[in-house]
């Protein structure tokens, strides 16, 4: 009964969605206020009726209904409370689910905040979400309903794939989609305004703080992604360069690149069009991801089982929204007037740089996953590309971008002097060449890894000129002390901007130092016996066999020491999960800010030894701290209260950069 | 006119850059493709000598030994029409197993085994990889067509 009836709601949100893409938009369009004004509850119904839905198969999976098919596939009654939740977005079903729940999620925030919105602007923008929602529940209902059952009812269901039993996947899956569908709204922005034939600083304005929230999302739901990788495959990497990383990581690159360009466009009334087109893209690659996911056209580490009918589905979907939004940006763009010229010298020049970089990243990243597409439709042969190609590409680029980091934030707007940047940042730049010396004098540190101390000094450089930065600006103000004062006020986001520049140089010094020192060794042990590996002496105390809630487990004893000192006990696994049979290694990590010691479990060799391997990995939890360090930056900047006082400024007619432009 | 000229040249320099960087990325993309080929192309010597390739179908029930070392392991690979026996030197990832879909990725040696430096991963048991189905149906459909192909002449005739 409870399937049903979210099944229901699902039909009902469809409806409302319908006439939420249709009415306030032709209201909007004929000066009609009554049908502009229905916009904001029609978000609000949604969101109640997907969240029926989404409650509804929420109780089928706490109470284990195996007579709903999705409920059957992907929970067994052995599974913990808490994977019985997480398993309703465990699937394919379910996390569609769960990405509209979301969408009409941002819909009804974007109704309640933007009170102070004019109401054709508000219509059209709740409109382009209704369209948006119309596919997806489309798509839901056609290709795949969660709640569809099963008849004979099984006794037992199929249980939810072990990998998924993790609280990092848990929690990923949700971040990634609220960063996803969360473009969702700088695209409906963007579409509202080239409907509307108004692309000002006020729209920038208005998009900014969601298009940063989306983004901060996106950030953590890739770098919870990358953690969970590391620890629960076994493989101890960080990043593969699979199919399905990529289609998370060219979103954020272009919505790396469209925060960026807004805040040029927010500020100077330049970027216009070009910011559309990366709002518009954001979400494509978006979509896309979706599409790569749910499709598995690509070989894919990642991959799970999927259906090529709902592969088409997306696809046409994708047509009609990169499509559509393309032929309308056609349309409507030349209308929209260019505005603020700048110099060659200027933060509007390095913003654009940052912006072709970002952009020609996620094109490498396009067509380097794509490309076995591309071979197989010109019969070229089955090809896979490997990651080196794509680190070769990453190499390429980030010196670069980070480079201009330094310089982009110091620079001022519309003009700069050479001599000027050159005095404020030449101790910065000094220090860092520096650091570039030093370590290269270093055999330890540069021998046969010459990007080591690249690596480090644009590190340093990153750091030590936003240093610089925020010293310039506290220079006026009273020094150092007046930090806090600083930050209480006005310069929320402009410390965002530092942390999140902060993150990137914490970044480059994790991944420069776990590429190139990390170590690996497959061995063979037996149980008293000991192994060396970067000054570690990991002794195999034994293995004895240990039960879970749902699973068996050999469990190895491992103590690692260093000198003669002992520092950690490990304990890896290797499980047989009782409702599929299904293997999974559960590795051990003895966690550091310097380093992380990793232990995983292969196989029993006979004789009671086991193949397993063994990990050394320096400085690698930088990687997610500079994500965690971006994310803040992001926060920072959207609590900065000038986005509250702009909004009461935006009720008022634009002026400034539009009165420029 | 200057203004002109100035702009003409910022577009002739990117136009130059974008077709760099797309030849540059595009040479480095040679030296790191992997051809995929099934052990009935592998077979027929269709595979590179001198290069990385990848190999996939089914691994063979019963086939999977344990070397002395404990690290290695010897399997053969299937797609229903020829068999190449592979060899693996590490741990091999959970879902690997007999009567399993699998796809690694190496090099032939001289003696006619694949020597694997990676034997790729899945995630799901019920996944197959895309190009493992694809040489599977092929191989298959070669077979139905070739053994049915003599039987069906023979009733054709009979018709005439």
């Amino acid at each position: 009964m409870i399937p049903e009836l979210g099944n229901f709601a699902l039909i009902l949100a469809l409806m409302l969605a319908l006439v939420q893409a249709a009415f306030p938009l032709a209201g909007s369009l004929s000066g009609n206020r009554p049908w502009m004004r229905m916009g904001r509850p029609l978000a609000y119904g949604q969101l109640t009726f997907i969240a029926v839905a989404f409650v509804a198969l929420t109780q089928a999976f706490l109470t284990s209904d195996f007579s709903v098919l999705y409920v059957a596939q992907n929970s067994n009654s052995l599974l913990p409370e808490i994977y019985k939740f997480s398993a309703v977005w465990g699937g394919h079903e379910g996390s569609l689910l769960l990405w509209v729940l979301f969408l009409a999620g941002w819909g009804a925030a974007v109704a309640a905040l933007s009170r102070d919105l004019p109401l054709p602007v508000i219509a059209r923008v709740l409109s382009v979400q209704g369209m948006i929602a119309t596919g997806f529940l489309l798509f839901m209902l056609l290709t795949s309903n969660p709640f569809e059952r099963l008849f004979p009812v099984p006794a037992e269901g199929r249980d939810l794939n072990p990998l998924l039993q993790d609280p990092g996947l848990a929690v990923h899956p949700p971040m990634l989609y609220m960063g996803y569908v969360g473009f969702s709204v700088a695209f409906a922005f963007a579409i509202a305004a080239l409907i509307g034939g108004r692309l000002d600083a006020a729209w920038a304005r208005w998009s900014r703080p969601w298009t940063t929230v989306a983004w901060v999302f996106l950030t953590i739901g890739i770098a919870l992604g990358s953690w969970w990788a590391y620890y629960e495959l076994g493989w101890g990497g960080w990043w593969f360069w699979d199919p399905v990383e990529n289609a998370s990581l060219m979103p954020w690159l272009i919505g790396t690149a469209l925060l960026h360009s807004l805040a040029v466009t927010e500020k100077r009334g330049a970027f216009k069009s070009w910011t559309v087109l990366l709002a518009i893209f954001a979400f494509s690659l978006s979509l896309l991801g979706t599409f790569l996911v749910r499709s598995g056209v690509l070989t894919s580490v990642h991959a799970f089982a999927t259906d090529p009918e709902r592969g088409l589905f997306v696809l046409l979907f994708l047509c009609v929204v990169i499509g559509g939004s393309l032929a309308l940006y056609a349309w409507r763009a030349p209308e929209v007037s260019e505005g603020g010229r700048f110099d060659l010298l200027s933060r509007e020049s390095s913003l654009l740089a940052n912006n072709l970089l970002f952009s020609a990243f996620t094109v490498l990243v396009l067509f380097g996953t794509l490309a076995p597409l591309i071979y197989e439709a010109f019969n070229w042969g089955k090809i896979s590309v490997g990651f080196p190609w794509f680190n070769k590409m990453f190499l390429a680029l980030s010196p670069f971008l980070a480079l201009l980091l330094g310089i982009g934030p110091a620079a001022r707007w519309k003009h700069d002097e050479p001599l000027r940047l050159l005095r404020l940042l030449w101790l910065a730049l000094a220090l860092s060449v520096v650091v570039l010396a030093a370590t290269a004098a270093r055999p330890a540190l540069s021998e046969g890894h010459p990007w080591v101390p690249v690596g480090l000094a644009l590190a340093a450089w990153v750091l030590l000129s936003h240093l610089t930065i925020v010293r310039d600006r506290l220079k006026n103000k009273g020094g150092w002390r007046a930090l806090t004062a600083d930050l209480r006020g006005n310069g929320r986001s402009f410390y965002g901007m530092i942390t999140a520049h902060a993150g990137v140089a914490v970044f480059i010094v994790g991944v420069t130092m776990v590429s190139n020192f990390q170590l690996e060794e497959d061995v063979r042990m037996s149980p008293g016996s000991s192994y060396e590996l970067a000054g570690y002496r990991f002794e195999l105390i034994g293995v004895e066999k240990s039960k879970g809630p749902n699973y068996n487990a050999d469990r190895g004893h491992f103590k690692v020491y260093r000198g003669e000192r002992q520092i950690a006990d490990l304990h890896p696994e290797k499980r047989s999960y009782l409702g599929g049979g299904m293997p999974m290694t559960e590795a051990a990590i003895d966690a550091g800010l310097l380093r992380d010691i990793y232990v995983s479990l292969g196989e029993p060799v006979g004789g009671g030894d086991w193949a397993l391997r063994l990990y050394y990995k320096p400085y690698v939890r930088w990687i997610w701290l500079g994500a965690v360090l971006m994310a803040i930056g992001g926060l920072l900047a959207v609590s900065d209260p000038r986005y509250r006082t702009a909004r009461a400024r935006a009720a008022a007619p634009v002026g400034g950069a539009t009165a420029r432009a | 006119m200057k203004a002109r000229q100035k702009r003409m040249l910022f577009v002739g320099l990117a136009v130059v850059g974008v077709g760099l960087a797309a030849s540059l990325a595009l040479s480095a993309l040679k030296s790191n493709i992997a051809y995929f080929f099934s052990p009935a192309q592998v077979q027929a010597g269709e595979n590179p000598s001198d290069a990385v390739f990848r190999l996939g179908g089914l691994v063979v029930e019963d086939t999977l030994k344990r070397q002395e070392d404990g690290l290695t392991v010897r399997f053969d690979v299937t797609d229903n029409a020829a068999t190449i026996p592979v060899s693996y030197t590490g741990i091999l990832p959970d879902l690997f197993g007999e009567g399993q879909g699998v796809v690694a990725k190496g090099r032939l040696g001289a003696d006619g085994t694949f020597y694997a430096q990676e034997v790729l991963a899945k995630h799901d048991e019920s996944y197959m990889p895309p190009e493992v189905a694809d040489t599977l149906q092929t191989a298959h459909a070669k077979g139905v067509a070739e053994a049915a192909t003599p039987t069906q002449q023979p009733a054709r005739t009979m018709t005439q």
